[in-house]
């Protein structure tokens, strides 16, 4: 071995064996912890597999059937997976539409040279800071704020906007503002900071050129600043996406799990959850996996593309 | 006429600089509000805060800390051991091994390299509650419930970690480097642990934090998983919060509690805030 290490041409065979060694620790604990896991919720996805009380039920292999179940109507008259589907889908809209119409303006002014903005760091710096902020106490905090005897129902009654304490955790409007008020207040800054970085990577010449050209600032950026933007623009849309299936701690705590009312609030992990809960329905939860897992897969799909086009 | 133009120009320019401070302070303000309220309702009796809002601060800080630390059903002390054990853990494993794979792969020349790498890519948007079905099941069959490490080995296999420390090798680790450390005759080992680690020193820093702040927040997995009081994490205890009856909880306690939560976190991001938000841009955007 080690005379050989001397001509080039065996060297790096007689390396390779370290390249091995020093990515085995990944895959062991990747294989056990994570891919061993996703095999068993497929496997898991065919069998009748719960728990009803103290008994457990199954495993039974059932084929196709949790997929049957996940999308037939239930005896309260709709079909979950649809409306955990839409309300998952709208919860993130509500709050990414805000967010990323902000986040694209403030990038906009962060980067206008004409603007000349003073102070970015403290306004990044604080815009940022709602992103690290633990969701399940920011959703706490507003359920402490929002509640019937909470401070915001004390101040409209007491300063006569309100006759009564409005019930804010009783009403699917507000129920779903607050929760998009609050995914909005944590991912605004974070957009911002992405998009602002794609922006000053687009060559300082192209605005510069247009600039004397006689550009106004609204053909710049149809012309200029959104074209070359695109593609980082979708990478953080998209993620954002991906991001808004996986949301859990806001509604969650902010509906003590119920999605209330009626479930207009409950998510798809929220559903995950409950199955993976008392009942330990294996089965359901397998099935409801392995179709997130379909949707994330075509949303980085489309990630993966944009990102090689580039 | 050309004067006037310009004068126009410049009043425009004030005007809409004007409008931008003003939006950037009101958004300043939202993000700042929230945070400020709850450091103020921590400081106010139970009564004070039945009374509705104030911006100045009440008299009883020490004593909603000394109730909020020696609450009978949440216990905060033992909830902020736990989470500070996985947090760190965490930290210090994911930055070290995916550093690790990252220079295995960027360093060796091996059959698998390309697919190797290509396939970390494909997994990286994989999200964790895909595996948590058959994870949870396991736990539950081999007795791997209320066990911390549970929560914090598997950090070992992050592949956004990993893709962040090779494009950090990629843009700093010549590899005559290596090659110089070899001919002195270093194992390769030690290249790794003495050479390479620190020149990653600042990559692995900002991992560090993104690290320790998502399994400080972290709640969906350790809620799953841990239900004995002595192994709780803080999110769950601040999420039990809700599940409590709170008419009758001492609400200044509540805002307490919310505030340890997250204190720690606002600590490290006051130090660091410079390198984080930096941290932010470097590892996407660039892929």
């Amino acid at each position: 071995m080690q005379k050989t290490e001397k001509l080039p041409k065996t060297k790096s065979i007689s390396y390779s064996r370290w390249g091995y060694i020093f990515i085995a620790p990944f895959f062991i604990i990747y294989t056990i912890f994570t891919f061993y896991p996703q095999l068993l919720t497929v496997y898991n996805s065919f069998f009748e597999y719960y728990r009803d009380g103290l008994t457990i039920i199954g495993p039974r292999f059932v084929g196709l059937q949790n997929y049957k179940t996940l999308f037939s109507l239930n005896t309260s008259g709709y079909v979950p997976i649809f409306k955990f589907m839409g309300n998952t889908l709208w919860l993130w809209i509500i709050g990414a539409l805000p967010q990323f119409t902000i986040a694209m303006l403030l990038a906009l002014f962060f980067t206008s040279t004409r603007l000349d903005i003073k102070g970015q760091q403290f306004f990044k710096t604080v815009i940022y800071m709602p992103n690290l902020i633990m969701a399940s106490a920011f959703s706490m905090l507003f359920f402490a704020l929002f509640s019937q005897v909470g401070p915001v129902n004390q101040l409209l009654v007491s300063s006569g906007m309100a006759l009564k304490p409005i019930n804010f955790l009783g009403m699917r409007v507000t129920v779903q503002s607050l929760i998009g008020l609050m995914n909005f207040l944590m991912w605004f800054g974070n957009t911002t900071i992405l998009l602002m970085a794609g922006i000053q990577s687009i060559d300082e010449a192209l605005f510069e050129s247009a600039r004397l050209d006689g550009s106004t600032s609204t053909q710049v950026f149809f012309n200029i600043t959104m074209p070359l933007l695109m593609p980082i623009f979708i990478y953080v849309l998209i993620t954002s996406m991906i991001g808004g299936i996986q949301m859990f701690d806001v509604p969650q705590v902010l509906t003590n799990g119920h999605g209330i009312p009626n479930n207009t609030s409950t998510t798809l992990i929220m559903y995950l959850n409950n199955f993976l809960g008392i009942s330990k329905n294996y089965g359901m939860a397998g099935a409801l996996s392995v179709l997130l897992f379909f949707i994330t897969a075509v949303l980085s799909g489309i990630v993966f593309k944009t990102i090689n086009r580039k | 006429m050309k004067k006037d133009v310009n004068k126009s120009a410049e009043l425009k320019l004030l005007i809409s600089r004007i409008l931008v401070y003003a939006i950037l302070v009101f958004l300043a303000f939202l993000c700042l509000f929230f945070f400020y309220l709850m450091i103020i309702n921590s400081s106010r009796s139970n009564a004070q805060l039945k009374t509705g809002f104030t911006i100045i601060p009440g008299g009883n800080f020490m004593k909603n800390f000394s109730n909020a630390w020696h609450d009978g059903s949440i216990n905060i002390p033992t909830g902020m051991k736990n989470s500070f054990i996985v947090a760190i853990c965490s930290a210090l494993l994911t930055t070290y091994f995916s550093a690790m794979t990252a220079y295995g792969v960027y360093v060796y020349n091996f059959k698998l390299k390309n697919f190797v790498h290509i396939f970390i890519l494909a997994i990286m948007m994989i999200p964790s509650q895909v595996s948590a079905v058959g994870f949870i099941q396991l736990a539950f069959k081999y007795n791997l419930t209320n066990k911390l490490w549970v929560l914090f080995v598997p950090s070992i296999a992050a592949p956004v970690v990993y893709f962040y420390m090779y494009q950090y090798l990629q843009a700093t680790l010549p590899l005559e480097m290596v090659e110089a450390a070899r001919i002195y005759g270093s194992s390769e080992f030690k290249i790794f642990n003495q050479i390479v680690l620190p020149i990653m020193k600042p990559a692995i820093a900002v991992q560090m934090i993104f690290s320790f702040v998502g399994s400080w927040n972290n709640y969906f997995m350790p809620s799953l998983l841990l239900n004995s009081a002595d192994k709780k994490t803080v999110p769950i205890m601040i999420a039990q919060l809700r599940s409590a009856d709170y008419s009758k909880f001492d609400m200044g306690k509540v805002y307490m509690l919310m505030l340890m939560a997250i204190l720690p976190v606002m600590v490290i991001y006051i130090i660091l805030s410079k390198s984080i938000i930096k941290g932010v841009t470097s590892g996407s955007v660039k892929g």
